[in-house]
């Protein structure tokens, strides 16, 4: 009885057939071919470089220090733009992570979270993020050079510009003022990510607030500090207009081995050897060739920042 | 028609109180604080005494945990915090304006609602708030260690594996750790905010006969949410609502004849 009155329960009642959802449908695919456009432009940029790079990448190449005329593609090569690009990012990293994660540091566990003056240095940083590189450029120019390297020169008496001309240092601090943004975003989110609880109990058992961020709240947040670290080497590595005009040569006949040297760089001869070259047609294959080292470069020192950040996190994981 | 009669819950045998306890080291006068305008805690006076169990028990937002943090100064953390009155631990107020707040924190010990190791070894955990204080002689952090650990009823448990992560422990034995954590910077007070509230029974029931057992060397203020608990442990109780103190007094007392009518409705379940 009971059984027959609950099948015919289900049977009286119709769900509506499901009709086809145009919409759905029309929204899915469209979201799909706009990744697939992504993916085909990507393609098609790394194919075209790694194809017509990778014959021209020869040992040979990498490892010599050309001519003045660097257009001649069986004697030129790009060692010293590799050391130089290198430097700069090694140098700028040095510079931006301290600061950064010192500012971090103050905006989420020092400025008082609800002032005037602290949403002003929030909204400078955010700001900063959106300047223009060029515009990172003449500020490099203008301040750096112009004036703390001239002071730097009189105040040493040196008798000709030491300090005050396009340097390598100059260029590293320039990029390290323009990636800022990216360190102190990553940083305040990692460190706001750590539960209260921690910093509580380490207060609770004496420790002071400066203990507790070394003991307990860095050792925690350096994963996420790492990251900004490594999204600051990326966006770096590729600039140019910023170290325009604030350390890059031309042309220079030995490598840099003075922060106050100026130094040769792959993003910049890419530019020089697209657009200075007396014969285009024969100079293309070492562009390509140039553009594919610095590809690999910028890989590399993301590669290396990565592993080093995969090493910290299995440390604290072993730990925590 | 017959009385309802509410079931009286029966405060269980306390375990007697350890030789020269009993005399008042905490004092709480007139103590008021405010959030910003809103006012948390009205007017509060109360006397904790040595080396005795206090319970504070009421319904939430009743201003217990509040209290409790002004032990401590942990609510000096909040921005916009006041305080009126006075708190005084022996002869000190805690609040006058030469007080070494990281001083206070090191006499006076907590161990929070959830349980809250460090990321670090078991080892590092008790030896933390050794270190900070300059310890670092191998041989007296070994020593403590085993010792904060054996007080906090967790040495036979971990002592193969003190360096491994305290993370990998139970939530029982993370509060014990947390325990021996606070006890190793050997405090005169305690400070406990529903350390068992996170925890199954059995791990609970390990936790009150450790707080029996600590209540021999140590000052211990918990609050809780749980009456059984209070009559479980506390030698003394005090009820607070809407951020007053309604009636303090022996837990016997509070639990089998509350002078105030609120107490007794609390007690016995009638609201809460």
């Amino acid at each position: 009885m009971e059984a027959q009155s609950l099948k015919s329960k289900a049977q009286s009642h119709h769900f509506r057939t499901r009709q086809f959802d145009f919409g759905s449908f029309f929204f899915s695919g469209l979201t799909g071919l706009a990744t697939l456009l992504i993916l085909a432009i990507l393609a098609v940029i790394l194919g075209n470089i790694i194809v017509n790079g990778w014959p021209n990448l020869t040992w040979h190449f990498v490892s010599t220090i050309p001519k003045k005329d660097f257009f001649d593609p069986a004697t030129t090569g790009v060692l010293p733009m590799i050391i130089g690009t290198t430097i700069r990012v090694f140098v700028m990293t040095i510079f931006v992570l301290p600061i950064g994660v010192i500012t971090a540091v103050y905006l989420t566990e020092y400025a008082p979270t609800h002032s005037p003056v602290t949403r002003i240095i929030r909204a400078a940083v955010n700001n900063l993020a959106g300047v223009p590189s060029i515009v990172f450029g003449l500020f490099g120019l203008g301040f750096f050079i112009n004036f703390i390297g001239r002071n730097m020169d009189q105040l040493l008496h040196n008798p000709g510009p030491v300090w005050g001309q396009p340097a390598v240092l100059w260029a590293s601090l320039t990029l390290a003022v323009m990636t800022m943004p990216v360190v102190i975003v990553a940083t305040e989110e990692s460190l706001k990510a750590i539960p209260m609880g921690l910093r509580e109990a380490s207060l609770a058992l004496g420790a002071t607030k400066l203990e507790t961020i070394i003991r307990i709240v860095l050792p925690q947040a350096l994963p996420g500090i790492m990251t900004g670290g490594i999204l600051a080497v990326s966006r770096a590595a590729g600039e140019v207009a910023p170290i325009l005009f604030t350390g890059v040569a031309y042309y220079m006949a030995s490598l840099p081995g003075k922060l106050s040297d100026q130094f040769m760089d792959l993003g910049y001869h890419v530019f020089v050897l697209s657009t200075q070259s007396p014969d285009i047609e024969k100079t293309r294959p070492i562009l390509y060739a140039t553009v594919l080292v610095l590809l690999i470069l910028t890989f590399a020192l993301n590669f290396v920042a990565v592993l080093i950040r995969a090493r910290v996190r299995k440390k604290l994981r072993a730990l925590g | 028609m017959a009385e309802t009669v509410l079931p009286k819950l029966e405060v269980t045998a306390q375990t007697p109180l350890a030789e020269g306890a009993g005399a008042s080291l905490i004092e709480i006068s007139n103590l008021s604080l405010f959030y910003g305008k809103s006012r948390a805690l009205k007017d509060i006076s109360l006397s904790i005494r040595e080396r005795v169990v206090t319970a504070f028990i009421g319904p939430s937002g009743c201003g217990k945990s509040t209290l409790l943090r002004c032990l401590n100064r942990m609510n000096d953390l909040i921005d916009g915090v006041r305080i009126e009155g006075s708190v005084k631990i022996g002869e000190h107020d805690i609040y006058a304006s030469d007080v070494d707040v990281i001083e206070l924190r090191k006499r006076v010990g907590m161990v929070f609602q959830k349980s809250n190791p460090f990321p670090k070894s078991i080892y590092d955990n008790v030896a933390y708030g050794l270190k900070l204080q300059g310890v670092k002689s191998k041989s007296e952090l070994d020593a403590a260690v085993e010792q904060s650990l054996n007080g906090a009823a967790l040495w036979d448990e971990v002592k193969d594996r003190l360096h491994s992560s305290a993370l990998g422990l139970s939530g029982g034995q993370q509060q014990r750790l947390c325990i021996a954590r606070a006890i190793a910077v050997k405090p005169e007070i305690i400070l406990m905010d529903e350390p068992a509230s996170a925890l199954d029974p059995i791990a609970t029931s390990r936790v009150e006969d450790l707080i029996l057992e600590l209540k021999k060397d140590f000052t211990i203020v918990i609050v809780t949410h749980n009456m059984q608990q209070a009559t479980r442990i506390s030698d003394e109780t005090a009820f607070f609502y809407m951020g007053e103190l309604i009636e303090s007094g022996p837990t016997q007392k509070i639990f089998t004849m509350p002078k105030q009518k609120r107490t007794e409705d609390y007690v016995t379940g009638r609201f809460g």
